[in-house]
């Protein structure tokens, strides 16, 4: 193992499989001569070259279209969305042929297409631009999303999803490409199964399930609550899509209390189904109602004290623990 | 409302001069961490705004991309209000809600300030067709940058203008990148511009470095749109000096070029010719400057004193009726 950061271990993920599998490539706005808008694809142009590191113009729908395509005739595109907000633009091709494909063709055509990119609010930039997209996509049936939260688990995902033969979204996070975490060195092969979360912290008090940039919010807390005597366990979701039911089910049985943090909006929000599937399935471990932390219900504003209102934070998290352990 | 030729040169000149001050202290101001998100200058690009303001009546419709600042001004916002909104106070041009690529000004046309990058040409269209629904004489302009040619929604809406026959003004500000990306690889045609052919949309190709020439080309459109609803495109050829966005270390291009476009600077033109023709004297010049620095300091003064707004406002402007969901 070493330290490196998210970015870099994009990076590798993504350099390993086009290097292990030629009907891989990546394309997107910025990926090849810019190295990517927040440099994930650094250096990959020079050793792959242009055939299979291609810059697009900004034509989302156009070339989340092209990649659909050529996975129909056996190519393994990785899609890059500079950012998730701007794959609105795609939203046809992402929600409506990807998915629907194999249905409708009765099962002759699969699409193994990877769209990645960062997702979900970043700083200060707006309502067109902070975009948390996971509750809309996992509400399109075929899809299947993953949101790794640390270095390994965004190497491990990724290069699950390049290999999945189902359109697969790895929904990265602007902020956490700069953080840094463990991986295993380049030579021993890394794949975290989709739909497996992962017990990021043991304790027995209260369960928080979180996701991506809700993990490392969610550790912070724990360890403040520690000193309060309140042991967290942080179940770390990293697949939305197929949702790992068990390890939920599991830690809700242990602490019998839940708080879930999310970084998406309230109203049918990723939380929504969390919590509809544990009271439906183990109502009776439950000791007091699960308290949901996420946006508030309100297109992202730009003044930096408003948003960080909108966020779940720390302080509501912290409360939010408090209210379920003193039910 | 003042007809377009009447507009004074020199004060035109005192506009891409304000503008140009104003960008530069948003630089500085972004760099002191005093503004946050993204933010896009228009440095280099002066002309442009200005000579299509110069062209047309303070009731014509405006709508722009994310680099806004510039026709927010133009369109008599005042810096104090543009900066505010950069610093995202309550007093801002957008109450601080939509920061420095959403600037919005309606009491002054200016309906935005668009940050997905193609999706405001169908918001133009629409503009144009109420002008026409109305019986209105106006014209809609609408900016957008060489990047936006290639968005689907650009194509759509371009058909849909010219099937309806809608008064507009399609602008689109060449500054030959879209982020690192040059217009040669992004775009598969040797010249912007014929774009609108395909569309049947007459097209011109316009020096975005002189003013005059962008003013006097669009004044000659906009007339005909006036007596004949139609729309029109225009390929301004311009530069932008400073990178995409103040991330941009704009490394993508040279030195060279970037001199290039310098010696070309659209400011040092217009107060060339002025100067030339009698109509400007250095301490006029000097003067104007000044003032636009003073404006846009006392800006930055105003917007540092400004009020953040309000917490229990979160909800005020998610629906129109305050309604809460
Ligand atoms: C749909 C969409 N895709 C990508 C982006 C990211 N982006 C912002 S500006 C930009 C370049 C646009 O260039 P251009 O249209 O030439 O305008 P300029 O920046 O030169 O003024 C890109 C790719 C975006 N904002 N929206
Ligand atoms: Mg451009």
């Amino acid at each position: 193992m070493r330290e490196i950061t998210y970015r870099q271990a994009l990076n590798e993920a993504l350099a390993e499989e086009l290097e292990r599998d030629p009907n891989v490539f990546l394309m997107g706005e910025e990926v090849a001569e810019y190295h990517g808008a927040y440099k994930v694809s650094q250096g990959l142009l020079e050793r792959f070259g242009p055939k299979r590191i291609i810059d697009t113009p900004i034509s989302e729908n156009g070339f989340a279209g092209l990649g659909v395509g050529a996975a129909m005739v056996g190519l393994r595109p990785i899609v890059e969305f500079m950012t998730f907000s701007f794959s609105f633009v795609a939203f046809d091709q992402v929600v409506n042929n990807a998915p629907n494909m194999f249905t409708m063709s009765g099962g002759q055509f699969n699409i193994p297409i990877t769209f990645r990119g960062p997702n979900g609010p970043a700083h200060q930039l707006g309502a067109t631009h902070s975009h948390a997209t996971e509750p809309l996509y996992a509400n399109a049936p075929g899809l299947k999303i993953c949101t790794p939260a640390t270095p390994r688990d965004a190497k491990g995902l990724l290069k699950t999803a390049v290999r999945d033969n189902n359109p697969v979204l790895v929904l990265e996070a602007e902020l956490l490409y700069s953080s840094k975490g463990m991986v295993e060195l380049p030579d021993e092969e890394l794949l975290i199964p989709l739909g497996q979360a992962e017990v990021k912290r043991e304790g027995s008090d209260v369960s928080i399930i979180c996701y991506a940039q809700t993990v490392q919010l969610a550790l912070a807390a724990a360890a403040q609550l520690e000193e309060e005597n309140i042991s967290s366990e942080i179940v770390d979701l990293r697949s939305i899509k197929p949702l790992d039911e068990k390890a939920i089910f599991d830690s809700v049985a242990k602490t019998h209390r839940v708080v879930i943090v999310e970084q998406d909006r309230p109203f049918c929000g990723v939380g929504a189904e969390v919590c509809y599937r544990i009271q439906k399935n183990i109502f009776d471990a439950l000791d007091a109602p699960i308290i949901r932390v996420s946006q508030e219900d309100v297109p992202m504003p730009y003044n930096e004290r408003l948003e960080k209102a909108v966020l779940p934070n720390a302080g509501k998290l912290i409360a939010a623990v408090k209210k379920v352990c003193y039910a | 409302m003042q007809p377009a030729e009447q507009r004074d040169e020199v004060e035109m000149l005192a506009l891409m001069l304000l503008i140009r001050r104003f960008e530069e202290r948003a630089s500085q101001q972004y760099q002191a961490q005093k503004i946050g998100g993204f933010c896009h200058l228009y440095i280099g690009q002066e002309a442009v705004v200005a000579g299509a303001v110069a062209a047309t009546r303070d009731d014509d419709y405006i709508i722009t991309a994310y680099r806004d600042h510039a026709h927010a001004l133009a369109r008599g916002t005042n810096a104090d209000a543009c900066m505010a909104e950069l610093f995202g106070k309550e007093t801002g041009c957008s109450r601080g809600l939509g920061g420095s690529m959403h600037f919005f000004n309606r009491s002054r046309h200016m309906y935005g300030g668009h940050a997905i990058v193609g999706a405001h040409v169908p918001l133009a269209a629409g503009m144009a067709f109420a002008i026409k629904y109305r019986g209105e004489d106006r014209v809609t302009l609408c900016f957008f940058g060489d990047g936006a040619i290639n968005q689907g929604s650009f194509h759509e809406a371009l058909n849909l203008m010219a099937l309806y026959k809608l008064p507009i003004v399609l602008i689109c500000e060449n500054n030959l990148f879209a982020m690192g990306t040059s217009v040669k690889r992004s775009t598969s045609l040797k010249q912007i511009v014929d774009r609108a052919e395909g569309y049947d949309i007459p097209g011109e190709i316009v020096d975005g470095m002189n003013f005059r020439e962008v003013r006097d080309k669009l004044a000659e459109i906009v007339s005909s749109i006036r007596k004949d609803p139609h729309p029109a495109f225009v390929e301004i050829r311009t530069y932008r000096y400073r990178g995409h966005s103040m991330s941009d270390p704009a490394s993508y291009r040279t030195k060279a070029e970037l001199e290039k476009y310098r010696l070309d600077d659209p400011i040092t033109r217009l107060r060339a010719q002025l100067t030339r023709e009698g109509k400007l004297t250095h301490e006029q010049f000097d003067k104007i400057d000044k003032q636009a620095k003073e404006t846009v300091l006392a800006s930055v003064k105003f917007a540092e004193k400004s009020p953040e707004p309000p917490l229990e406002k979160l909800y005020d402007y998610t629906y129109a009726d305050g309604a809460k969901p």
